[in-house]
């Protein structure tokens, strides 16, 4: 992976030894509370419900073992122990104290780390896909993107003070994992006569107004991907809103704009600034590049690993817990932060400890954060798959629930969040340890449940199968329901069933949307997205609301 | 015609720790919501806010929060508040802990 440059390490000591003073100042009353606000946010230091909250870059979700212990080290030493993975591949801490902050911002820096561009109306980190490097399907590793785009989006003059915040994601497989459709820019890979480029949307978002991007170039070959990115962001710029921040992300202003004017004016101003780009970022992606180099996969048999599968807890994990590596002999390892009753995304730091040893014995040091939370060991050779998992078991890391109805992503809300409106962890805590109970799990197979504790959809559940949304309504929690979103290359907005349910009924209801799936699917290979799909929304209706009027959408 | 004042408390988070604070009737800050004072009426409350907002050394973000008096004091009216009494709901941590 990347490592930090001369260049990098003195930016980020800058702005430690800068946000250090900051904090001093703001201590001895040298700065007001309103003046070091936007200080603080600059540096991904949120003031939350009960404490502060750092949110920690991990760029494009990848990280190595050494950065994994010390991110193990500050939970220990400035937090509670654990750390918190979020559904944008950063690790949030919760519970930092202020003077603390620029110890553990240092602490950041030693290993190559920091949380600039965490909050803010800049570019924020980029997101790619987990499987990055590894994935079966890949057409090229898209992480020297990312990070050619991280380089180029730190510190930018030009966009430090964008109309709202701005996510880009990308993919390099043509199967999306890292939901590019819902994101600011989505850079999706794909090839034309032999030669690597990208598809690129533009203006998709969740939050109050979910949208799914416009494509706004079929093909944009690489070499021309800073130059557009740029020309977007520059467009953008002009024509976002300021005025008024629920309309000020660029999904709104391609909506007010039109995707066919925002798409000239993208282009007439990529006309624009093509000739500036001269080959520097050329040179500097192919050395990008060169860091990214896949690790020397080793050679060996793989009987261990044919045997190990005969004990029927190691198939398990094993059948749903790895994918196709691009090398036969190797697996991807996906590690289900999702242990049923656990905090979707909660580590530990004796769990951080064992994934980096993992990873230097078994996995090339290399590890990823997805943003369904959980943590990835991106090559492993078979014939380690069943060392990884003793190890695994051991510190509860070992769940054979990747990609089912336990493994559902959840937004902090209001146990911790102070945005929020409602509390996420613990639906998302009582729907796992229900159907494990009831131990329909496995039966149902493949379903993203996605849980946000507010409109900002951090818990993006617009794009999941069975998305719930926690509402404040008069003072009482109460969940709204969606249904069929989804988040890869068949991108769509789940749409909502009917009036919310309170608290204690969402475990219920979901239990209804379940039997209804299992009822109505042709058979057991159906997935519930599929069956939603060819049944459309009503069979569902009728199962959450029976006979009642379901006219009240709001 | 304005709405009739419903009783409130000032809270905020200590500005070092972060922790969820309440103003009492001395102007100390105290971390139990029960001993908060419990403030009757709209021109009483914009004192007290003034004065909290005076502590920018002590405490930040500080609002009224609605509340009602309770047996052993004022208690929260709305969920938010009351899970800013005790701290999160899926671990042991927080106030409904360390203030044990």
């Amino acid at each position: 992976m990347y490592s930090y440059s001369e260049f990098d390490e003195a930016f980020i000591a800058s702005r430690v030894a800068q946000f250090t003073d900051q904090v001093n100042r703001r201590l001895d009353g040298s700065l007001t509370e309103d003046e070091f606000r936007p200080l603080r946010l600059m540096n991904g230091l949120y003031l939350q419900l009960h404490a502060y909250m750092l949110r920690v870059a991990i760029p494009y979700g990848t990280i190595n073992p050494r950065q994994m212990r010390q991110l193990a080290h500050i939970a220990d030493t400035w937090d509670k122990g654990y750390g918190h993975f979020t559904t944008r591949q950063n690790i949030q801490f919760n519970w930092p104290k202020l003077p603390d902050v620029p110890a553990i911002l240092q602490a950041l820096a030693d290993v190559g780390m920091h949380a600039i561009q965490t909050s803010g109306n800049c570019v924020r980190n980029v997101t790619a896909d987990h499987f990055a490097g590894a994935a079966a399907d890949e057409i090229e590793d898209p992480r020297p993107y990312a990070e050619l785009l991280r380089q180029w989006s730190t510190d930018h003059p030009e966009f430090q003070f964008l109309p709202r915040k701005f996510k880009i994601a990308i993919t390099g497989s043509p199967h999306d994992r890292a939901v590019t459709a819902a994101h600011d820019i989505g850079l999706r890979m794909t090839s034309r006569d032999g030669a690597p480029g990208f598809e690129v949307f533009v203006g998709g978002g969740l939050g109050r107004t979910p949208m799914i991007g416009h494509k706004v170039r079929d093909f944009l070959p690489v070499g021309d991907l800073l130059p557009y990115v740029e020309a977007v962001l520059s467009v953008y710029n002009i024509l976002g809103r300021r005025d008024n921040k629920y309309k000020a992300r660029i999904k709104i202003t391609v909506f007010e704009t039109g995707a066919a004017e925002i798409t000239r004016m993208i282009e007439e101003r990529f006309a624009e600034i093509r000739p500036l780009f001269k080959g520097h970022d050329q040179q500097l992606l192919a050395d990008i590049r060169a860091a990214f180099a896949s690790p020397a996969l080793k050679t060996a048999p793989v009987t261990a690993y044919e045997t190990a599968r005969k004990d029927p807890i190691f198939r398990a994990w094993a059948d749903t817990n790895l994918s196709a590596h691009r090398d036969a002999d190797h697996a991807i390892v996906t590690v289900s932060i999702k242990a049923h009753g656990q905090t979707p995304g909660d580590a530990t730091s004796a769990q951080m400890r064992v994934l980096a040893d993992l990873s230097e014995t078994y996995g090339y040091n290399e590890l990823r954060i997805s943003h369904e939370q959980n943590v990835i060991l991106p090559h492993v050779h078979k014939s380690d798959l069943p060392a990884v998992h003793a190890a695994l078991q051991q510190v509860g890391l070992a769940t054979a629930n990747v990609g089912l109805i336990s493994d559902i992503i959840a937004c902090p809300g209001m146990d911790y969040c102070a945005l929020a409106t409602a509390r996420s962890i613990p639906i998302a805590q009582e729907i796992a340890t229900h159907f494990r109970a009831l131990d329909l799990e496995h039966e149902i197979g493949p379903l993203k449940i996605k849980i946000s504790g507010c409109i900002n959809a951090c818990g993006h559940h617009h794009v999941g199968h069975i998305g719930i949304l926690g509402l404040d309504r008069a003072g009482v929690e109460n969940y709204q329901i969606t249904l069929g979103g989804d988040g890869t290359e068949t991108a769509s907005i789940g749409e909502k069933t009917g009036h919310g349910f309170a608290y204690d009924q969402v475990v219920p209801a979901v239990e209804r949307l379940i039997r209804a799936y299992i009822e109505h699917r042709t058979s057991a290979e159906e997935t519930f997205l599929q069956a939603y799909r060819r049944l459309g929304i009503e069979p569902f209706k009728a199962a959450l609301y029976g006979s009642e009027d379901t006219q009240d959408a709001a | 015609m304005s709405r009739r004042f419903t009783p409130k408390v000032v809270t905020a988070n200590r500005l070092r720790e972060g922790d969820v604070v309440y103003l009492a009737a001395d102007d100390s800050w105290t971390p139990h919501h029960h001993e908060a004072e419990l403030i009757e009426d709209e021109t009483r409350a914009a004192a007290r806010l003034a004065l909290a907002a005076s502590q920018p050394l002590y405490v930040v973000g500080a609002y009224l929060a609605d509340a009602k008096p309770g047996p052993n004091g004022p208690e929260p009216t709305h969920f938010r508040e009351e899970f800013r009494t005790r701290g999160p709901s899926n671990y042991a941590h927080g106030k409904q802990v360390d203030l044990v």
